[in-house]
């Protein structure tokens, strides 16, 4: 028999593991987007994705949604990671990996802050 | 964590699409690309739209692929699973605009969710999953925090009323349970009617298929609430997945011990267990439904004495239906004042309603009380199919009546549609149009309720018997204008002496088409024709000269009743013909008519 606080831990287990099944996107969502076509996960986008689903699910980061898309074609800067901040022009970070995708979650995400170094510069 | 969610409904209407088979296909190929520790694969209940099922949902993204089949899913696995990338012919389209989330569209956009708010969002068949959204969490706040005077005014103030039909407030119910002094042994019961035997509803079976463990919570409420400590519910043999789902959902409660001996070892005890029914109409209606858990024949007996005073095995008894008891939890959790929110003065909260008929999106809708007929057909229906046009809706099954186009725009609640001649009902919504015959819909009614009477009573096992020989007569063009009369009488001389809720509402679609389309059955009688073209009896099929003579149409009747040479005007024989219509679908000249 379970008691109180082992349906709360259930309750709690359970929430962090559930992607968010809203089908409202909520106005102050923030949108994490990976690019994940052949090209970008050749260029090492699957561990850039993970890390970011993992700090967002295990720092229990809340309004942040993690997704992928398809080429955007500028396959020579994979792996890309664009960050929508509503009310705030997309930000485009290039040649991700795991590391700096921490710290995009760090700087950006939390701090508000764009990580200007990763920013696509005239390569484009 | 995984990466993405797959919702599959496996709701009775997808799973007959062999929702099943696509679940497994996604296992199969899941485990092939090696992604299995990536994406939670979810069956869940359904999902409303069952128009344009199996439906699947992949999120985060949200995506909403419908009509997908077996073959679809290598495709879904690879292109959205792992590139990412959306598959767009398979993403359902709202009025040819291609629809991304579900929230978007015209089906979802006018409707509240709190009865359904689980349904198509959780797998039913784990605890787990529930308690995440909230499950149980009404449960434990009611039995340390509140008393059970607490619970039922609670549900008072929220104005919940019985959503099986009658509308009768549910914590009145639920405080004259209370009040009941039981016999020498303390026993009452909390029952749930999940018997719904309208024909075209199904808003009980999706909760009990999509949600289970919300009316367990609820009835442990109830059972606290009136001081109860056993509990049934009664469902039909018809639902196999929703016993099935139900019996898993018992099975984890009581293993979690949130059913059974010192719930949560707060010292509430309640038990669960269900009872198959095995489909007959009249057990829907309370006192033969109690009957019949009590293992006799499903026959209903004289009220009252009450339920809530004397119900099962005679002991003081709470039935509440099974949409009921899914909005119970969320008034507990978010209180009684957001519950009356919705709504009108005197029908708070939603109602779920099962579309079906003559409509683009069949499916399960749930609105707030007084949202307007039109709303739910034009905007959340998707409107008539085929450019046909509305003529009626039929609300309450068998016991309800006809709403026709000129009350489209009534708020929907309890007084309301009593006042134009039909009820709420537990929530079958049928929709008509110009190709369906008024009399042929009564009829069709009438021979069910003959059939489902249970005979015990008089005015229903006769009477039902006769008015459908009236109806009988007056499709086979043997109507005089006098019947019109003496049916009526006869429909008020039901209303007034039959025994129970069903034969007291079986004249109702009779009642409510004569009032409102009382110019078709004087075609019928008069003019011995059938304006909608349904009646068999009083139609002919004959064939004009435009007929070019290819002959397709004799070839393709059934019965021999066409002759005519090739390239010579063909001629039915009206002594042979069936009026099966099929010469008319053939032609491809449109030589043929109906008349």
């Amino acid at each position: 028999m379970k008691s109180i606080a082992d349906i709360k831990a259930i309750r709690e287990k359970m929430q962090a593991q559930i992607i968010s099944r809203d089908n409202e996107s909520e106005a102050n969502e923030i949108r994490v987007v990976v690019g994940m076509a052949t090209c970008g996960i050749a260029a090492g986008a699957r561990p850039v994705f993970n890390e970011l689903v993992d700090q967002v699910a295990n720092r229990g980061i809340k309004h942040v949604k993690v997704t992928r898309t398809g080429c955007i074609g500028m396959c020579k800067l994979e792996p890309i990671v664009e960050v929508f901040v509503p009310g705030q022009e997309k930000v485009t970070y290039v040649h991700v990996d795991a590391d700096k995708a921490k710290k995009i979650i760090d700087q950006h995400i939390l701090g508000g802050k764009v990580c200007t170094e990763y920013l696509v510069g005239d390569e484009a | 964590m995984y990466r993405n969610t797959v919702l599959i409904c496996g709701g009775t209407g997808c799973h007959s699409n062999h929702s099943a088979e696509i679940y497994d296909k996604f296992v199969e190929e899941i485990a092939a690309k090696g992604i299995k520790e990536d994406v939670l694969l979810v069956k869940t209940g359904c999902f409303g739209l069952c128009a344009v099922g199996p439906v699947v949902i992949i999120y985060p993204e949200g995506a909403f692929y419908s009509t997908v089949s077996v073959s679809d899913v290598p495709e879904l696995v690879s292109e959205h699973l792992i590139k990412g990338r959306l598959v767009e012919r398979l993403i359902y389209k709202d009025k040819e605009v291609v629809t991304k989330a579900l929230s978007e569209t015209n089906f979802y956009k006018s409707q509240t969710r709190v009865a359904l708010r689980n349904c198509g969002v959780i797998n039913p068949e784990d605890i787990d999953e529930y308690i995440a959204y909230d499950g149980y969490q009404a449960l434990i706040k009611v039995l340390t925090e509140m008393t059970p005077e607490e619970v039922i005014q609670t549900i008072l103030d929220s104005g919940l009323r019985g959503r099986g039909g009658a509308g009768f407030p549910t914590g009145l119910k639920w405080r004259f349970c209370r009040n009941a002094q039981p016999d020498e042994t303390g026993i009452k019961y909390v029952c749930c009617n999940a018997d719904e035997g309208d024909p075209g509803a199904f808003m009980d079976r999706s909760i009990l298929e999509g949600d289970p463990h919300a009316v367990i919570e609820a009835m442990a409420i109830a059972a606290y609430a009136i001081g109860a400590s056993q509990g049934y519910i009664y469902v039909r043999a018809e639902y196999p997945i929703a016993v099935s789902r139900m019996r898993i959902a018992i099975g984890q409660a009581k293993e979690y011990g949130l059913l059974g001996k010192n719930i949560l070892g707060l010292g509430f005890d309640f038990d669960l267990d269900i009872r198959l029914g095995s489909g007959a109409f009249v057990c829907g209606e309370e006192t033969a439904l109690m009957t019949s858990i009590e293992g006799k024949r499903g026959e209903p007996r004289p009220r009252p004495p009450f339920p809530a005073n004397k119900g099962l095995f005679a002991k003081p008894t709470v039935l509440n239906n099974v949409e009921t008891y899914a909005n119970v939890a969320q008034i507990i959790l978010k209180g009684p004042e957001w519950f009356a929110s919705m709504g009108t003065e005197k029908s708070k909260g939603t109602k779920v309603f099962a579309l079906g008929g003559k409509i683009v999106n069949t499916g399960l809708v749930e609105i707030p009380m007084g949202t307007t007929l039109r709303t739910v057909i034009e905007d959340i229906g998707g409107g008539i199919p085929n450019g046909k046009k509305f003529k009626a809706a039929q609300t309450g099954g068998p016991s309800g009546g006809c709403i026709p186009a000129q009350h489209m725009d009534v708020p929907i609640d309890f007084e309301n549609l009593a006042a134009i001649g039909s009820i709420m009902g537990s929530g079958g919504l049928i929709v008509m149009d110009e190709d369906n015959c008024m009399v042929d819909i009564a009829k069709f009614f009438l021979l069910f309720t003959k059939d489902e009477s249970c005979g015990k009573c008089t005015p229903c096992r006769i009477g039902t018997t006769r008015l459908l020989e009236y109806l009988d007569k007056i499709t086979s063009g043997k109507g005089e204008l006098s019947d019109l009369d003496e049916m009526e009488k006869l429909c008020y001389y039901i209303k007034d002496n039959a025994l129970c809720g069903l034969g007291q509402t079986a004249p109702n679609p009779v009642l409510s088409t004569l009032r409102y389309f009382r110019d078709e059955y004087i075609a019928h009688i008069v003019d011995k024709k059938c304006p909608a073209g349904v009646c068999k009896a009083l139609l002919s099929y004959e064939i004009l000269d435009t007929c070019k003579g290819c002959t397709l149409c004799a070839r393709n009747c059934p019965v021999n009743a066409i002759s005519g040479a090739v390239k010579q005007v063909h001629k039915i024989d009206q002594s042979k013909c069936i009026k099966c219509g099929v010469c008319m679908d053939k032609c491809k000249f449109k030589a043929i008519v109906r008349k």
